[in-house]
């Protein structure tokens, strides 16, 4: 049996908290800006002062404030993408799978269109005709979502839907609806949990992409992606400014796989008798 | 019966290291096969007969499985301290093995030639015939018609019926000392059952194999043994002849298995059933492991394990009302 | 019959088109896995139906639970045809038919505690308050064997046998006129077969519900049934009172069925017909009686006019040119 991944539970435990509380935990704001200290290095390196643990960007603004209110879109925006294009997800994939037929067919064909889209295009096209924002970012995010979990999902249900106590809820006299959700939903849940952790980090790097290319939150909310998109012209002389954020992606990408890694071998009742 | 036995199985423990507990699934199990001679060992799912198997041929399902005690003799060779080089020797040309299912045995991407190949090859033969030819002779043995086109098929071309005698053919083609059948005609069907196990009392006969047949229908025991070992909850708890066991069971486990299945030839009434469940191989008694379900249970069977005695010629079982 | 029939099936018929090709698929070919079954079971009865895999006998079970549709024929329950049903009466034919199947791994849904899955029927057809289902499981799960306080447990916690129970207790929940029973003792240790065996009958003369027994062993058939239909590839080719069926039998493929039970004992081996050879695909069966290809005493007659199920005696029927 796979150990507790702790020091994954830790960093996300982390990322939770700073996002909830961000306002409490930081004396700055994250949009007002303060051009005499802009530009200032990490304590740590000469010329940084602890006022800034982080740093600050062009705009003197406080780099840990504005990752602790990165967080806070990261997670909203995953939160409700995850909401919306797995919750699609689960209930088309379950109609298809155990509806079958013409229904399968039309289903499944729509999400190899989906697969097939170009979904940056997509949501690049989006920001132009509807505007960028928090609800652009999850409708393409959703959009992009759904099919993958649709896919899974329906190929979960057409092994259970073998099962015989699916064929002895028929001899109940339930009706379709009930057998597909009290009786068939209940056992793809362990499969959906661990497609929601997977799919974290695809949507935070998913995110921070649209965002570094201007699809995503519009500035000066802060997000991680936009961050590492702000700082890219300054590399050189300010590393802080793309990498911090940077290597806050990539932790919390880690993090959630290994999670969902973990998560999977703990709900795999066979893994879970050793 | 006076013959060196070519497989002895002595004190065999292996057990599960989990977590929740250690499982004794095997815990003291001796017996002993001799050439040309068809051993039964008989019980029901998780008495541990499929894992002494394995054991045997050191084949243990996972990491957590391991036998702590006991010795595995091939021709007085201990099979549990060679090294795992010799150990695959040992596999497959001296010790076959047949499985339960036809349709997992083979695997479905080569023809049925090539998996014989495999098999014969591992095999010299001065006869300069070719591999092909090798494996058209093995398939005609194994009474599988039409054997030349059989080379070229595959797995899923050929019946359930027709699957295992091709299982069968790879377990024979190095023409093995000892043959290990674990519940080999469960999967097929009533005609068929019958066709296999004529089979294999035919090849046993003719290539002086012993047989360990591994099953939980004592049908198939009065078909196919010659003698017969009884297993419950990781102990053998009697052995003897064949007709020994069906004439004079002395465990009251033996009798209550055969009493409780309904007969073909006369109406039954209600049928003599064993209430209750084996116990938990995590959590055993110390006593008979079958005091709880016995009729005849005494407060001696809870406190004390009985050792096996003899009650017959080769005949012995392990019940305090037998001593 | 003594009682007035709870199930009749007329003329059943299932076949399943076999098609062919990538762009334009056609219609090769019919799998005629039933084909023109008739019989009835009374009140309170048990009829067995034995045969081999693929004979139809677990499709003939489908088409009467309603879980397929037939291609020809009818189901009569109580007199009324299911076909045409809708809503509340397709409800109530579903309420007096229900089901045990083979293996109680699959057929208990694993996220459902016990208690959901006894009272599941009674929550469709809205039978009574909550307090009243929960009274109604409790007496369920006494009536099975088990406890009250098991309804709050996971199948999981559960070995096979009692899952068994589970599984009864749910299809004796709404009172139904007709269980089918595939392979109800299959799948268990051999212990815990004659327990579920007394059950099954305590239960047929406590509620008084008719059983149609799907099995392929012939021992059980005989302990469960009063009367015994055999199929062979899709038909019923005898079909008689179990007594005057094991007594006399008449179709050579009942024969070959009887010759292929294992003995009770090594000193009594079956003789008789041992068939050669496996059963044919119901696709494309033979022509005239589909058993000629096997049988050892086909004439020419066999292979071109299918023989009718004639009576003998007192309700004996079998379908053979032989007499």
């Amino acid at each position: 049996m796979r150990r507790l991944p702790l020091i994954s539970f830790a960093i996300i435990g982390t990322m939770i908290f700073v996002a909830v509380f961000a306002p409490w935990l930081t004396p700055h704001s994250p949009i007002d800006q303060s051009l005499p200290d802009k530009l200032l290095p990490p304590f740590w390196e000469e010329g940084g002062s602890t006022e800034y643990l982080l740093g600050t960007d062009i705009f003197g603004r406080d780099l840990l404030t504005r990752l602790f209110y990165g967080a806070r879109v990261s997670l909203i925006v995953t939160g409700l993408a995850l909401t919306v294009g797995g919750g699609v997800g689960l209930v088309l994939g379950i109609l298809s799978g155990y509806v079958g037929g013409k229904l399968d067919a039309f289903l499944m064909r729509v999400v190899d269109a989906a697969f097939a889209f170009p979904t940056i295009l997509f949501a690049l096209l989006l920001a132009v005709t509807m505007g960028q924002g928090m609800d652009t970012l999850v409708i393409a995010l959703s959009l992009f979502l759904w099919a993958g979990f649709a896919r899974v999902i329906r190929g979960e249900v057409l092994a259970i839907k073998q099962r015989d106590f699916v064929a002895l809820a028929r001899v109940h006299g339930s009706s379709p609806a009930r057998i597909m959700f009290v009786h068939i939903m209940p056992n793809v849940l362990n499969t959906f949990m661990v497609l929601l952790t997977l799919n974290v980090g695809v949507i935070i790097v998913a995110e921070a992409s649209l965002s570094f290319l201007g699809a995503g939150v519009p500035p000066p909310t802060p997000s991680w992606g936009l961050m590492v998109a702000e700082g890219r012209g300054k590399i050189t002389s300010a590393w802080w400014l793309s990498l911090i954020p940077g290597i806050a992606i990539t932790l919390v990408v880690l993090s959630f796989n290994l999670f969902g890694d973990w998560l999977r071998d703990r709900l795999d009742p066979k893994l879970r008798q050793l | 019966m006076d013959s060196a036995p070519v497989l002895e199985v002595r004190n065999l423990h292996t057990h599960f290291f989990l977590r929740r507990g250690v499982v004794k699934a095997v815990d003291g199990v001796s017996f002993a096969l001799r050439r040309g001679e068809v051993l039964g060992l008989v019980g029901e799912s998780g008495c541990g007969k499929s894992l002494t198997a394995l054991s045997i041929l050191r084949l243990l399902p996972q990491a957590a499985a391991r036998t702590i005690e006991g010795s595995v003799l091939l021709d007085g060779e201990d099979l549990l301290a060679k090294s795992p080089g010799e150990m695959r020797a040992v596999r497959g040309q001296r010790i076959a093995m047949i499985l339960q299912d036809p349709q997992t045995s083979l695997n479905p991407v080569f023809s049925i030639g090539n998996q014989l190949h495999e098999a014969l090859a591992r095999r010299p033969d001065n006869t300069g015939r070719s591999l092909r030819e090798r494996a058209v002779d093995v398939l005609r043995r194994v009474r599988l018609a039409a054997p030349e086109q059989r080379v070229g098929q595959y797995p899923h071309e050929l019946s359930g019926g027709m699957k295992q005698r091709v299982v069968g053919a790879i377990a024979i083609s190095c023409a093995p000392e000892v043959m290990i059948a674990d519940e080999p005609t469960t999967a097929l069907d009533v005609t068929i059952q019958l066709q296999y196990l004529d089979l294999l009392k035919e090849l046993q006969s003719s290539l002086d194999m012993g047989i360990l047949f591994i099953t939980h229908d004592f049908g198939v025991v009065a078909r196919m043994c010659d003698r017969v070992a009884v297993m419950y909850a990781g102990r053998i708890v009697e052995t003897g002849p064949v007709r020994e066991i069906f004439d004079n069971p002395v465990h009251p486990y033996t009798q209550a298995l055969i009493a409780s299945v309904p007969k073909l030839r006369r109406k039954t009434g209600r049928l003599r059933a064993i209430e209750g469940q084996p116990p938990a191989l995590s959590d055993l008694p110390v006593g008979c492991r079958f005091a709880d379900r016995c009729p005849h249970a005494e407060p001696r069977c809870l406190e004390r394990y009985p050792e096996a005695v003899n009650v017959g010629e080769n005949h012995s079982a392990s019940c305090w009302l037998a001593a | 019959m003594s009682t007035a029939p709870i199930l009749e099936v007329h003329g059943l018929s299932k076949h399943y088109p076999v098609r062919k090709g990538i762009l334009f698929s056609r219609e090769v070919g019919q799998v005629r896995a039933v084909d023109g079954v008739d019989f009835s079971i009374g009140e309170g009865e048990t009829l067995g139906l034995v045969g081999e895999s693929g004979c139809g006998k677990t499709t003939t079970s489908r088409l009467v639970l309603g879980l397929e549709t037939p291609t020809a024929g009818d189901v009569l329950l109580e007199g009324r045809s299911w076909q045409g049903l809708s809503g509340r009466d397709k409800q109530d034919y579903h309420a007096k038919v229900q089901a045990v199947f083979q293996d109680p791994w699959s057929s208990l849904n694993p996220r459902m505690h016990v208690g959901d899955i006894v009272a599941e029927s009674l929550r469709i057809s809205k039978w009574g308050t909550p307090a009243e289902i929960d009274d109604r499981v409790a007496a369920l799960l006494v009536e099975v064997g088990l406890r009250p306080e098991h309804a709050r447990q996971y199948p999981h916690e559960f070995s096979g046998g009692q899952r068994q129970r589970i599984a009864l207790a749910s299809a004796l929940a709404i009172g139904p006129k007709l269980i089918v029973l595939d392979e109800p003792v299959s799948a268990l240790d051999v212990s815990i077969r004659a327990q579920m065996m007394n059950l099954l009958k305590d239960v047929q003369e406590q509620d008084n519900v008719a059983y149609l027994l799907v099995a392929h062993d012939l021992a059980t058939v005989r302990h469960m049934s009063e009367w015994t239909a055999v199929m062979y590839l899709g038909q019923i080719v005898e079909y008689a009172p179990t007594e005057s069926l094991f007594e006399h039998v008449r179709h050579p493929y009942t024969k070959a069925l009887f010759s292929a039970v294992l003995p009770d004992h090594p000193d009594r081996q079956e003789e008789g017909i041992v068939l050669s050879g496996e059963v044919p695909s119901p696709l494309d069966p033979p022509g005239g009686c589909r058993f000629h290809t096997r049988c050892p005493f086909a004439m020419d007659i066999c292979s071109q006019v299918a023989p009718p199920l004639t009576e003998s005696q007192s309700g004996h029927l079998a379908a053979c040119h032989l007499e």
